[in-house]
């Protein structure tokens, strides 16, 4: 058996609802789908049980009704899980993984400036990357979103 | 300065000696660095929303601007992503093609990173004997693509020029000239005694530290950490090379030149190997102009790290969602914890070491008890007068030799 196909099995024994949403895309890469109340305990198990140690990043994603987040993880040496989650677009509540991994902090900020998420435990500080005086509001990333003079 | 006091110096977002613009507003007690604060963005530009609305053809000239130096990672993360998408299985030569160019890529960023590097801490002639070499590199890019930068090398389903024999002739013989110039480069960096007594102990990133904040790159693997994408998650022509990877334990920023110092004499040796074994055959095959929906995850070791790349597609000729993350990104974390408790003085350094450079001070200053959150202002006249105060106060004062002088004239 393959070293996904193990992960995958390890997954799915701990959390049998993951069997129809756990997807090996090739090699090296796996991708779910969790809801928001189950993603904390996935992503636990996923970063220090499974010791994927290692945050490449976070993806946000407008997807009409609801806006969906992709946290992409590594376990060394090249193993990937892509554990996507999502939420109510008038409601878009995430909880901060910064306790986990510290240098998620600045994925987490572009998520609140380009797509309006609102994470909870995420720390006051310079926001990134939209300027200060940003009209509030604005989510340049939302699919409805357009420039003002275009 | 008085030692109860935090000084806080803001540095950018326009300063002379940013490369780009970003800013810092560094606390500092005395000469020792309290805290930093970082605010990026100054160069966003909108590219994932452009890239929204535009061809995936369009996109790739797009995305290979999003960086001058490291132009052919993200285009390839990019396609790769796109190809792996759409199915497309590539010729073997342009995977090699892809390779070659990526590695000539990264000599070229690790000479000019080790030329910056020298004229930070003040050693010019480094800077002057990398870059003539650079010019090389350079010269052989443009001999190959048609461009120095920006070398648009990459389309979807392959690369759009191929190699002569020729051409293949002059890369080797570059090759040659620039790791005989690298071997004495690694002997300098080995054996001169300012350049390893200015790097050594500064900007320190521990094993754990690199590993808590997710550093990538030369900056992770100085502190010990074997991560490099071209060995852990084999793409384009990776997987049938031979190289190492190169790591040290120094965990400073002499580690993080000693890395890079021994990937360019790994460089040279895989683009032999590409040279050497590049097959025959086309080097592209027909991609659709419509990509199938789906999604894909590409990750590429750029000069600087891991560079990833998401792409959604959703069956028209415009991708959904292009998310891209630059190695630096994932490097700024570090630089935080590099610099703390560390002197104001080696804040170029260090910040060079990961990427992007300056140097310091700023006009306006504020002051406040540590302590305390009273702000008081103080402007240069006054923090002047204080200063000569305050050292009048240590036993250290020039009042008579300054009117001996004035008398003298």
């Amino acid at each position: 058996m393959s070293f996904e196909e193990d992960i995958k099995q390890s997954l799915i024994k701990k959390f049998n609802y993951l069997e129809p949403v756990i997807r090996i895309q090739r090699a090296r890469r796996i991708f779910l789908e969790v809801t928001p109340e189950n993603f904390h305990p996935v992503f636990e198990y996923i970063a220090k049980d499974l010791k994927f140690s290692h945050l490449c990043t976070i993806t946000g994603l407008d997807e009409n009704e609801k806006l969906s987040f992709i946290y992409h993880l590594v376990q060394d040496p090249g193993i990937m899980i892509n554990l996507k989650t999502s939420v109510p677009k008038e409601n878009p509540v995430i909880k901060s993984i910064i306790e986990i991994f510290p240098g998620a902090e600045i994925y987490e900020r572009e998520l609140v400036d380009l797509f309006g998420a609102k994470v909870e435990g995420l720390p006051e500080g310079n926001r990134y990357p939209l300027t200060d005086d940003w009209p509030k509001g604005e989510f340049p990333l939302r699919k409805d979103w357009r420039k003002k003079n275009a | 300065m008085h030692n109860s006091e935090e000084f806080k110096i803001p540095i950018g977002p326009q300063h002379p000696a940013l490369k780009e613009p970003e800013s810092f507003s560094v606390a500092l007690k005395g000469e020792k660095i309290l805290g930093i604060e970082i605010r990026l963005g100054y160069n966003h530009r909108g590219i994932e929303k452009a890239a929204e609305e535009r061809t995936y053809i369009q996109d790739i000239y797009l995305i290979e601007r999003i960086c001058g130096i490291c132009s052919h990672s993200h285009s390839t993360a990019f396609v790769q992503a796109v190809e792996e998408i759409a199915g497309l299985e590539l010729p073997k030569r342009a995977l090699y093609i892809r390779t070659l160019i990526g590695e000539l890529e990264r000599v070229h960023s690790h000479l000019l990173w080790l030329g910056v590097a020298g004229h930070e801490i003040g050693f010019d002639t480094l800077l002057m004997y990398t870059w003539r070499d650079r010019e090389i590199v350079m010269d052989i890019l443009a001999l190959l693509t048609g461009n120095r930068v920006n070398y648009g090398i990459n389309t979807i389903g392959g690369v759009r020029r191929d190699i002569s024999k020729e051409q293949a002739e002059e890369v080797l013989k570059a090759m040659d000239t620039l790791e005989e110039r690298t071997k004495y480069y690694i002997e300098l960096g080995l054996s001169e005694t300012t350049l390893v007594k200015r790097l050594s102990g500064v900007g320190v990133l521990t094993y754990d530290d690199a590993l808590r904040l997710d550093a990538v790159g030369p900056t992770a693997r100085a502190s010990g950490v074997k991560r490099d994408v071209r060995k852990d998650d084999p793409y384009a022509a990776y997987g049938e090379m031979d190289f190492k990877v190169i790591t040290e334990k120094n965990c400073d920023v002499y580690g993080r030149t000693l890395v890079r110092l021994k990937e360019l004499m790994e460089a040279y040796q895989i683009i032999r190997q590409c040279i050497k074994n590049l097959p025959e055959g086309p080097v592209t095959i027909k991609a659709p102009r419509k990509i199938p929906a789906g999604e894909a995850l590409s990750r590429y070791e750029a000069p600087r790290g891991e560079d990833v790349h998401y792409v959604k597609a959703n069956g028209t000729e415009k991708p959904e969602r292009v998310k891209v993350r630059a190695p630096t990104l994932a490097n700024v974390q570090a630089v935080k914890q590099m610099l703390k408790d560390r002197f104001l003085a080696d804040m170029p350094i260090v910040i060079a070491a990961i990427d992007p450079c300056f140097s310091c001070t700023d006009r306006l200053v504020s002051l406040r008890q540590v302590d305390s959150k009273d702000k008081k202002t103080m402007n240069w006249q006054t923090l002047r007068e204080y200063s000569i105060d305050w050292h009048r106060k240590q036993g250290i004062d020039f009042k008579k030799l300054n009117q001996k002088l004035k008398t003298n004239v």
